[in-house]
């Protein structure tokens, strides 16, 4: 997996925001992850206490927000969340789908000292 | 109580931000540019032979292989016909990013080529996250792997542009409901172009040319 690359993404940019706010120390970190983003929040946790070591960041805690799928159906306008085997619409079977969350990967925001 | 500053930043920006670049400096050199992406053993580095096969004497073409180890795929598409191949050893990552493929970019003289082929990491889940900057993204699912990916792999089968589904020849030996697989292909990406073709044998082999070319002339 990929958590490496992805940890120090969040690394950079949350030092980049502190740094702009003159920030002392990042105490927490918010993260959205949608459902269908297939980011693993162990693994970036994992990385996170060896990459934040000796940053204003080291021993932040990450916070993760999950955001579950949600699809809208395109022919009958209903909203529903998608199970594993089928993405089709429960209520009327269309395949034209809009995804309405579930994709998000983002750094919220953060908290300083 | 600690001030929260709002940031709100997308976490792959960056990357996002250097393919844009790649793809300014594909669009400047007049380059049409795919970035084919699968599981292993799907059949990238094959389709990029029977691509080079039908092609290379039309038109002028590099590839980029992206591979943990070994220059085994680059050296394939030298021998089928790519004027320039470049490899890639991502040293364990499991997927190409944006400043890969720059590096990889700065070791050709991009207007040299009217193709560059880019062959991501054999891997279904990682390379959907990273965009590289080529113009279209090209899935490579093939009949063995079973009718049941676009269901456990939505992301990659969203996020691209053309689908090949590759080793049609075995159908016939191995339980694959391509209804079942192409219903769940269209709940993800209704507008998907998808080609059925078959490496070995050749047959639908045309389409996906046909596909290619139109593209590169558009451009």
């Amino acid at each position: 997996m990929h958590e490496l690359p992805v940890t120090q993404s969040i690394l950079q940019i949350a030092l980049q925001h502190a740094q702009k706010a003159h920030a002392k120390r990042i105490v927490d970190l918010n993260i959205v992850m949608g459902e269908l983003s297939s980011m693993v929040d162990d693994s970036i946790q994992f990385y996170w206490d060896i990459i934040a070591k000796d940053t204003i960041a080291e021993g932040a805690t990450l916070h993760f927000r999950r955001v579950p799928a949600q699809l809208e159906c395109l022919a009958c306008a209903a909203q529903y969340h998608p199970s594993s085997e089928e993405l089709a619409c429960p209520r009327c079977g269309s395949l034209r789908v809009k995804i309405l969350a579930g994709e998000e990967f983002l750094l919220e925001s953060i908290d300083v000292e | 109580m600690s001030p929260t500053i709002p940031v709100v930043e997308n976490i792959l920006s960056a990357n996002d931000r250097l393919a844009e670049e790649n793809r300014a400096r594909l669009d400047a050199a007049g380059v049409f540019s795919i970035n084919l992406i699968a599981s292993p053993g799907a059949g990238k580095t094959s389709l990029i032979e029977q691509t080079l096969s039908r092609l290379k004497d039309r038109l002028r073409i590099a590839a980029i292989d992206g591979d943990i180890a070994t220059s085994l795929d680059s050296d394939r598409a030298a021998a089928a016909g790519a004027l320039a191949s470049v490899q890639i050893n991502t040293g364990g990552e499991c997927h190409l990013d944006a400043v890969m493929l720059r590096g990889a970019l700065d070791r050709l003289d991009l207007t040299h080529f009217d193709l560059l082929i880019v062959e991501n990491v054999g891997n279904l889940i990682c390379p959907a996250n990273f965009k590289l900057g080529t113009h279209k993204t090209v899935l490579v699912a093939s009949i063995p792997e079973g009718d049941d990916k676009p269901y456990k792999y939505p992301a990659s089968y969203r996020g691209v542009d053309a689908l090949v589904i590759n080793k049609i020849d075995l159908l016939p030996y191995v339980p694959f409901r391509m209804e079942h697989f192409q219903r769940g292909v269209q709940a993800l990406n209704p507008s998907l172009a998808v080609f059925p073709l078959s490496c070995l044998s050749g047959q639908g082999l045309d389409s996906w040319i046909n596909w290619l070319l139109q593209h590169i002339t558009n451009k």
